[in-house]
């Protein structure tokens, strides 16, 4: 253990996610860990922080020119990290992977002339006391470590790189405010809307279990959802699946790039821009009526069958199991 | 209607790919104009042909085997093409070819204004996402990043993102940076007087003297993160496959179970 700052970003700030707890984990195995924060926490969510050993949370306090969803831009999040890692002296920033935090992340690596790593698996330390970032990379078939050679390193970790643990003696968390001087934003924002979250179902981005869909379900994805709810697991699907309107978030390298312990493709072929999102799950799992299905090659278990036949009966498997 | 495309020479993702001495390899045989760099070329020209009038400038940060990737910009009707390249740039991080993306278009603006700088959403190779806003910032300009519509009217800039479960609309004043996604258009095909007129069409190619760039801020020497390992997964254990006969179902459940998985 060092005497090295880190701070988390708190995302959102009114709930604290699997990802968030994820970061706060691996920032304790590196030295201090702090919260940031562009909201004000609420009880619950400082009690969870406190659990995991934040004891101080440093909450932007943002120009009041700024209109109410402007806070959620990039420019106004990197603003208030950098900020931030000057107020607190910190060493590192770690953000759970979105597009917009990659966004957020790399500007304030710009403002901080920081290191910047993006989409870390993991987050160490080497002999010379650098911080080090590693990842999974060309479709989950090389690991790669990158070192960061500044003062400051600022780093965006995927959802799955550790299982969630409290520290060993919960902290009560001390909120400070701090001002952030945002410049005067170049961009517009005409309107922001957010979708629901779907009912029950944990998020693409930080399920352990996945169950995606593709152009084989021909439509239906009633099977997949099935199973996926038997399994208390996510839902995702292939771009073309998407593109049909089938299902509306899919998963791959222009999509949700995902990394959870199980994921089970059914009537997806694998093609590599899928696979590059979704490789470097632990296990893979795939139902697919072609004996031939490129995604054979990449899973530690397939069937070859009609997705509309095996997945309800793997989940009704699943649910008697249960009990 | 003055625009420059930032294109990337990458390997080619349905080949393998990998790294020696921690640097990922850039063969001609496998190496390829960045795919998703296609729906930003897509989008600069039809902004153009909409315009009447103009021009696209191709621009990538490569070693010379990177014309590969201009040349396929020049098959979809680009009509002039840019390569910055220099041993002091090889081993740039993030920083390193953001900074030398934006004094070549410095270098494009002392000729004539440019309205628009246009990126891919993500370069495959590395996924970063990250390039086209430190561009941005580089230049001072404001960053439209994951565009799926991009409309130009009146100086202004709009796009409409969808990212993380977010749409947002977005607008800002021209000359500006705007990223677009694969969605947000179908990217041409090439046809034959094109593809014969790319072969022929000449490369500028600039060094980081010629952009005035200081050789200890970029590189390997100014690159504030450093590969320190790569090495290839081992292969996963065979693929345990089974034929369903009225009971797959069944066998994945107990695959699941078994694991511990449920
Ligand atoms: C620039 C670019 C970016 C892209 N990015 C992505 C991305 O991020 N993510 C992504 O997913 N795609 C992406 N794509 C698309 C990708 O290349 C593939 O086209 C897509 O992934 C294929 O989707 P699919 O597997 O559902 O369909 P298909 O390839 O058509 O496969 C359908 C599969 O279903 C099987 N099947 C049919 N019926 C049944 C049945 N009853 N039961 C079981 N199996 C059945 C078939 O055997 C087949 O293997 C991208 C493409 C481009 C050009
Ligand atoms: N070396 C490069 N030369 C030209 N354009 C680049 C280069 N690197 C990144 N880009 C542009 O930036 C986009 C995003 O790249 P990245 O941030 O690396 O994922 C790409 O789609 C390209 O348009």
């Amino acid at each position: 253990m060092t005497n090295r700052t880190i701070l988390v970003l708190l995302d959102p700030a009114t709930e604290v996610r699997t990802g968030v707890l994820e970061l706060l984990t691996i920032a304790r195995g590196l030295g201090r860990v702090e919260a940031v924060s562009l909201e004000s926490p609420t009880v619950e969510a400082l009690a969870q922080l406190g659990a995991y050993g934040v004891g101080t949370v440093r909450q932007a306090e943002l120009p009041p020119a700024l209109h109410g969803d402007e806070r959620h831009l990039p420019a106004v999040v990197a603003a208030a990290l950098a900020a931030a890692v000057r107020r607190a002296d910190a060493d590192v920033v770690l953000l759970p992977t979105s597009f917009a935090n990659k966004e957020a992340a790399a500007l304030a690596a710009h403002h901080l002339g920081a290191g910047l790593i993006i989409d870390a698996a993991a987050v160490s330390e080497d002999d010379d006391r650098r911080v080090v970032g590693s990842k999974r990379v060309f479709a989950g078939s090389w690991d790669t470590a990158c070192a960061v050679t500044t003062d400051v390193a600022v780093i965006t970790v995927r959802a799955n790189a550790v299982v969630p643990a409290a520290a060993e003696a919960a902290v009560e968390p001390v909120v400070e405010g701090f001002a952030v001087q945002v410049p005067e934003l170049p961009v517009t924002l005409v309107s922001r809307t957010v979708k629901p979250r779907t009912s029950g179902r944990p998020s693409l981005e930080e399920a352990a279990v996945v169950v995606a869909g593709g152009r084989g379900t021909g439509g239906d994805f009633g099977p997949v959802e099935d199973l996926a709810d038997a399994l208390g697991a996510a839902v995702g699907a292939s771009r073309d699946a998407v593109f049909e309107g089938w299902w509306d978030a899919y998963i791959g390298q222009t999509g949700v790039t995902i990394a959870p312990r199980v994921y089970i493709g059914a009537g997806i072929s694998g093609a590599p821009h899928h696979r590059g999102g979704m490789q470097a799950a632990q296990v893979i799992v795939a139902v697919n009526s072609d004996p031939e299905a490129p995604i054979f090659e990449i899973c530690d278990f397939a069937v070859v069958g009609d997705l509309a036949d095996v997945l309800p009966q793997a989940a009704a498997e699943i649910r008697k199991h249960k009990g | 209607m003055r625009i420059v495309v930032t294109v990337k020479y990458v390997p080619d993702i349905n080949t393998e790919r990998g790294f020696e001495d921690c640097r990922v390899v850039r063969s001609p045989a496998e190496g390829t104009l960045n795919e998703l760099d296609e729906n930003a070329l897509e989008a600069a020209l039809q902004l153009v042909e909409a315009a009447g009038q103009g021009e696209v400038v191709a621009l990538t940060v490569a070693a010379p085997d990177g014309d590969v990737a201009l040349r396929k910009a020049f098959q979809m009707g680009v009509t002039r093409g840019v390569r910055v390249s220099d041993d002091a740039l090889a081993g740039s991080d993030y920083f390193g070819t953001a900074a030398a993306l934006a004094a070549a278009v410095r270098k494009l603006e002392e000729e004539s204004p440019v309205d628009l700088v246009i990126t891919g959403m993500a370069a495959l190779d590395g996924l970063g996402s990250v390039v086209p806003v430190l561009l941005a910032a580089e230049l001072g300009r404001p960053a439209l990043h994951l565009a799926k519509k991009l409309a130009v009217s009146g100086g202004t800039v709009t796009v409409v993102r969808e990212a993380d479960d977010v749409t947002e609309e977005l607008s800002a004043p021209l000359p500006a940076v705007v990223s677009v996604t694969d969605t947000a258009n179908r990217p041409r095909f090439p046809n034959f007087k094109l593809i014969m007129a790319a072969r022929t069409r000449e490369i500028e190619a600039w060094t980081a003297a010629d952009l005035g760039l200081d050789p200890a801020t970029v590189g390997a020497a100014g690159a504030r993160t450093q590969t320190v390992s790569a090495a290839p997964r081992p292969p996963r254990p065979e693929t345990q496959l089974v034929t369903d006969k009225g009971d797959g179902g069944v066998a994945l459940a107990e695959f699941l179970l078994r694991n511990d998985l449920v």
